[in-house]
């Protein structure tokens, strides 16, 4: 795809910094937003702005005409046939966290079992740690390859009759690894477990469909992909949500109240307590349309190209590890990394320098740095806005900060 | 960007590539170990006490050139001094990194500390520099706590 039309759309992409542009290279951490994104929240705040569900004048039925729009645009998305099914919450971290206290203590008990993987962001691992604390169950992990992707030869034994709920990341924020989902999903089922994915690094770059993933939870965040911050998305299996107890409790999450109980709202606002985040939701749908404007098919494709490009241009640098499967095919648009002798904070603050934004730590995922043996590596990662170009700018800055390490000896 | 640079000058480069007092002290008289929960970042301090002073002091960081370089020159500032001296060396630099205080207050033997003041255009670095000089105060409190 040919990107260079689209960098238009997005202003901070126009910023320079010292005379030169920014090679924003951090999107799975969070995305640009194009300007049909910035426009929706100002067309809300200065055309319509008022609370959602109790207005009966124009404006107010306007906001929430808009903000019942995105659950929607979010539906179609990613292939839920049921409005009720789509949570709007705070980030894909409260998505989770939903699940694991509405969802697991009614469901988890001791002696229990949750699966999940060494690969877990900490958004889909402390809360199962906290339910297992709790509930006095267990958590259990899926074993993983040298190449960074599940080792799912010993599946059966892992997911057991005991288990009571699997999660697993749908793509990795660190090694860039897309995990089976279905076939996980599948064990999970077999055992009459539940299935949550953390589809936080794959909502945003490739065509997801919830139904032919197979999981019953899904997790996502609107500003990895385009849309502001502030809004996540758990998609739920509208049965399970059902059973559920509430999460928050509140105004707009009921049907009546008296002193001393309450009666639900039906699904998706049971789940919704208190006056949601209007305006970035209706920016999320702004987001939706852009990417359904261009085609999640042609996102993906054009983020394969970028990878292998920076795979083939890293892998020409000396002294350079990368991490993550070596299959673009099986791997999102990021590469994980570590330069000899060049701390990967060292090499943030270098590339800088040069406006190269990388990011350099744990990224949030302890366990899975211990494993790797290394403290931390330097991530790039990739969004529809990024080219050719910002691949050999970041080479290049690599190479100009070993310059600067290298000029005193050991 | 210029190969001599602004941050990476040659001597925290050449503290980075050959830390002074490295390692650890077996056995020890404090053992103390601070982490950076932002970065991961970690650095283990061991120190030897002879009569309220700083006898000996090893330390053993994980992490950045900036964090390795501030370690080595911190055990260079605090060895031999009393726990108090030691104490206010740490406050001094404390002052210069986070407060307003600048390179040129600094005493003659803190002259290779100088160089860290770069860092402190870098807000998000700060906290390496200053790791392991956290890590040694925390390991002196130890100290009067036992005393207590």
């Amino acid at each position: 795809m040919n990107v260079y039309h689209l960098l238009n759309d997005f202003p901070i992409l126009q910023r320079e910094i010292n005379g030169k542009r920014i090679v924003y290279l951090d999107s799975a951490a969070t995305s640009q937003k194009p300007r049909q994104v910035i426009q929706a929240l100002v067309d809300y705040y200065e055309g319509y702005n008022a609370n959602v569900h109790r207005a009966v004048y124009k404006i107010g039925e306007e906001a929430t005409q808009a903000y019942e729009g995105v659950r929607q645009k979010v539906a179609d998305f990613i292939g839920a046939k049921d409005t009720g099914s789509i949570i709007f919450t705070r980030n894909a971290t409260e998505a989770i966290n939903l699940v694991a206290y509405s969802w697991g203590r009614e469901n988890v008990g001791e002696g229990d079992e949750i699966v999940l993987t060494p690969m877990e962001h900490h958004s889909n691992l402390v809360p199962w740690q906290l339910l297992a604390a709790e509930r006095g169950a267990t958590l259990k992990f899926i074993e993983m390859n040298a190449d960074g992707t599940l080792d799912l030869g010993g599946l059966d034994s892992t997911i057991t009759e005991r288990t009571k709920l699997v999660s697993v990341t749908h793509m990795s924020n660190v090694l860039g690894t897309i995990n089976p989902i279905r076939q996980i999903a599948d064990a999970a089922h077999a055992v009459g477990a539940v299935m949550v994915t953390d589809a936080a690094q794959s909502a945003p770059h490739l065509a997801l469909d919830v139904e032919a993933l197979g999981a019953d939870f899904v997790a996502f965040s609107s500003h990895k992909m385009l849309g502001p911050t502030g809004v996540g998305v758990l998609y739920g299996r509208r049965d399970l949500l059902e059973a559920m107890p509430p999460f928050i409790g509140g105004g707009d999450m009921i049907k009546q109240v008296w002193l001393d109980r309450a009666k639900w709202n039906d699904l998706p606002w049971k789940f919704e307590a208190g006056t949601p985040n209007i305006a970035d939701v209706i920016g999320f749908g702004a987001a939706l349309d852009y990417l359904n404007g261009i085609g999640m098919e042609v996102v993906r494709r054009h983020e394969i190209e970028i990878t292998e490009y920076a795979l083939r241009k890293l892998r020409e640098v000396e002294g350079l590890t990368m991490y993550g499967p070596a299959n673009v095919e099986n791997r999102g648009g990021l590469v994980s990394f570590n330069i000899e002798d060049v701390h990967p904070h060292d090499l943030a603050t270098l590339l800088d320098r040069d406006n190269v934004c990388v990011r350099a730590g744990h990224h949030c995922c302890h366990p899975l740095m211990r494993m790797m043996e290394v403290s931390a590596t330097a991530r790039a990662s990739f969004y529809l806005y990024n080219t050719p170009e910002d691949v050999d700018a970041l080479a290049e800055s690599i190479l100009r900060a070993r310059e600067v390490f290298a000029r005193v000896a050991v | 960007m210029s190969l001599s640079d602004d941050l990476y000058r040659d001597i925290i480069l050449e503290h980075h590539k050959n830390p002074h007092h490295y390692g650890t002290l077996e056995p020890a008289d404090v053992s103390v170990e601070g982490v950076n929960p932002l970065c991961g970042d970690e650095c283990h301090i061991t120190l030897k006490l002879d009569d309220g002073r700083i006898a000996d002091i090893k330390a053993n960081p994980r992490g950045c050139a900036i964090s390795r370089a501030s370690t080595s020159m911190m055990t260079d500032a605090v060895i031999g001094k009393s726990l108090e001296e030691a104490h206010a060396t740490v406050q001094k630099f404390k002052h210069m990194m986070l407060g307003p205080g600048t390179a040129d207050e600094l005493p003659e033997e803190m002259e290779d500390i100088e160089a860290l003041e770069g860092v402190k255009v870098l807000p998000a670095r700060i906290k390496c520099a200053v790791l392991s000089w956290d890590t040694l105060l925390e390991g002196m409190r130890e100290v009067e706590q036992k005393k207590d």
